[in-house]
């Protein structure tokens, strides 16, 4: 269908354009079909390891390093699919497991997704400008690296403080934004390393054929080293999603949030011998929340699809 | 054209996740900011917890939802703890204007510079306890040698340790097992003794079916080590304040007596009402199941009334008894809470003395004494 667009450019893109085709139109089911089969086949294994798996662990030098099957360690996936129709407590007013596990998901994943949009945009303003200058790179590199070093539960208080104290005219510094915070925390470090690498990544002889036309650092920045950094920054971009959305979860539970993933597995914990599904509840919600994540950033890779030449792991 | 097309369908696809991550960010801004209502003549107060909403503050959410804060002129904001919170680090710090926290966590912090005052003991029982089952023949620390021993750490290993060292059981003697949010190590046999609160992990355990009976787990199925009983109780949830405040603001010594009396109104309600209140602080934000956070609504009444001198006054001989253990028990590194005795404003009976003798002028019964428990059975997952 693009045939014509594709034609009209050079043949390498017109190879590429051609495989990325038959890659959407016979292997999109094929590629979902062996992602469902994953899935079944960790459900089987979960269930095999129940049946045949020791009840008391496997044991090794005082070391447990198989678990438990027991109901209470490792419950059948009916008992925490059943448990998740369920309401989460008796009381009348009480709303089904679902339905709370969603709701907190989509706080979770609103609060991600702020993180990731701070992390994204720190993370590029940054490689920008130590691609711009050679000093910026030599004093910030260092920083950066050290920067995720920093545990995150010595960090979460002290930004819940530092927040608190915040506040000018209406704006008044709310805990979900030092989650946020956090999260973008996390997020901004694999897109700043992604996209110094991607924008230093044009070959030289490009790069002086920009500066044979005497092109301007900014056009050559928009002409050939963002285009050259996206098969850089997309992988880089994915995990800032996961970081995010990690990173908001712990800090949930770090700094006591209300209303979110963290929360609920903070929780539910305590149900874990008397209630055996429900603590795994919301951990599949933040397997939901990172999925939306990883498809959104899929949203944006189809986006720029005509600018990967080839993905490079970051 | 198809080109186009297909471009916008992206396009749409992003605006349509972006507006899914939108409604999620305004939701996040909604539950943030229930709590601040604002008010007219009221004086803000805040007071942070140690951990998130359940009933274990029960007094503190009764007395905001029967308005006790607001007759003493206060707007009282609660602010949950979390797991890296330090109420009283965030109290010394100037974020909150009061905390709640244990005697022992925070004499440590005190020793380090935290210049905070205990200005009511609102438990004045601990509710630590070390549960075995019946089998292990666990009635008394010294059988705890030998044993796979949990405890939570981070500060609640204190009386655990004291009652060792009491009957001469070091802490080399055991194996300390770090144990978790939920129970399923004891309950798995991993851990022979494990620490549980008698408001919430001790019935967590009644909550859960024993797989030999198939009926829950019984009290008599358990063997419980009461360190009240054995003489190494510490003082735990106490109401802290600023202590410079506390000496130079009148505003803020005579809210403190206000905050207090409120608070103390709050407790009884809750034990006289343990039903609402489990209500209330379920729909403060607690999900704890119903049967659960009324157990603990009753359990927490059982560590306060009867009171013997009148709720939040600071017994003398249990202050000292925890600063002894504070000093005079070692941890696995051989450590101690602290070094040397806490200054004269680590704690004061001033204010709670003021609030107790105002309620006493009230005709409210600040002792308690013919307060009953009530009979709360527990069920499966505690519903």
């Amino acid at each position: 269908m693009t045939q014509t667009g594709s034609v009209s450019t050079a043949p390498a893109r017109a190879t590429t354009a051609a495989r990325g085709r038959s890659w959407l139109g016979q292997g999109m089911p094929r590629r979902i079909l062996v992602g469902a089969l994953g899935v079944l086949a960790l459900a089987l294994l979960w269930e095999l390891y129940i049946v045949v798996g020791p009840a008391d662990g496997v044991i090794v030098g005082g070391l447990t390093v198989l678990p438990r099957a027991s109901e209470m360690a490792m419950p059948h996936l009916w008992v925490m699919l059943e448990r998740i129709l369920e309401p989460v407590t008796g009381s009348s007013s009480a709303v089904p497991m679902w339905q709370a596990v969603l709701e907190a998901s989509l706080f979770t994943l609103g609060i991600a997704a702020v993180g990731w949009l701070v992390g994204v945009t720190v993370g590029l303003a940054l490689a920008l400008l130590m691609q711009r200058f050679k000093l910026a790179e030599s004093a910030i590199l260092p920083w950066i690296i050290l920067s995720q070093t920093v545990p995150l539960i010595a960090l979460a208080p002290l930004v819940r403080r530092w927040g608190a104290q915040i506040e000018f005219g209406v704006f008044s510094w709310e805990n979900w934004m030092s989650v946020a915070l956090i999260a973008s925390y996390l997020a901004f470090f694999p897109v700043s390393i992604g996209a110094l690498k991607g924008l230093g990544s044009p070959d030289a002889n490009h790069v002086d054929l920009m500066h044979c036309y005497a092109v301007g650092w900014w056009k050559t920045l928009w002409r050939l080293r963002l285009p050259a950094s996206v098969g850089y920054l997309l992988p880089a971009l994915r995990l800032a999603a996961a970081s995010a959305v990690i990173g908001s979860v712990v800090a949930e539970v770090s700094i006591g949030l209300r209303g979110g993933i963290g929360r609920l597995i903070v929780e539910y914990a305590g149900a874990a011998g008397s209630d055996p599904g429900k603590p795994w509840a919301p951990i599949f919600g933040s397997v939901l929340v990172g999925l939306v994540a990883a498809g959104f950033v899929g949203l944006i890779s189809l986006f720029l699809r005509r600018f990967r030449r080839g993905e490079v792991a970051a | 054209m198809k080109h186009s097309t297909r471009w916008l369908t992206a396009a749409g696809a992003v605006a349509a996740a972006g507006a899914l991550v939108l409604t999620g960010c305004t939701a996040a801004g909604d539950t943030a900011s229930t709590d601040d209502s604002s008010s007219g003549d009221l004086t803000p107060v805040t007071l942070q917890l140690q951990w998130v909403a359940q009933a274990q503050f029960a007094g503190y959410y009764a007395a905001v939802d029967q308005g006790y804060y607001e007759d003493e002129g206060l707007d009282v904001t609660i602010e949950e703890g979390g797991a890296d919170i330090v109420p009283q680090d965030v109290l010394a710090s100037g974020d909150v204007d009061y905390a709640i926290s244990w005697v022992p966590k925070v004499l440590g912090s005190i020793e380090q510079g935290a210049n905070i005052t205990d200005v009511a003991q609102i438990f004045e029982r601990s509710a630590t306890t070390q549960i075995s089952f019946k089998d292990k023949n666990i009635t008394s620390p010294a059988d705890l040698a030998g044993k796979n021993v949990g405890s939570w750490g981070y500060g609640n290993e204190w009386e655990l340790f004291a009652g060792m060292q009491k009957d001469g059981v070091e802490v080399g003697d055991i194996s300390l097992v770090q144990q978790a949010f939920d129970m399923n190590a004891f309950l798995a046999g991993d851990i022979d003794a494990a620490q549980a609160m008698t408001y919430n992990e001790y019935a967590q355990v009644l909550e859960t079916i024993n797989p030999d009976t198939g009926e829950l787990y019984q009290p008599e199925d358990l063997n419980v080590i009461d360190w009240n009983e054995e003489g190494t109780a510490m003082l735990q949830d106490a109401i802290w304040a600023n202590t410079d405040k506390l000496a130079d603001d009148e505003a803020y010594a005579d809210q403190t007596v206000k905050f207090i009396k409120a608070s103390i109104k709050g407790w009884i309600y809750a034990a006289e009402n343990p039903e609402d209140a489990a209500t209330i602080v379920a729909d403060a934000g607690s999900a704890l199941p119903a049967g659960h956070q009324l157990w603990m609504t009753n359990e927490v009444s059982k560590l306060i009334f009867p009171s013997t001198n009148g709720v939040g006054l600071i017994d003398e001989a249990a202050w000292a008894n925890t600063v002894d253990i504070a000093m005079n028990t070692k941890n696995e590194t051989g450590g101690t809470i602290i070094t040397t005795d806490p200054p004269e404003t680590a704690y004061s009976n001033e204010y709670v003395q003021k609030a107790l003798d105002e309620l006493t002028a009230e005709g409210v019964d600040v002792l308690g004494t013919d307060w009953a428990p009530i009979d709360v059975t527990l069920t499966e997952g505690g519903e």
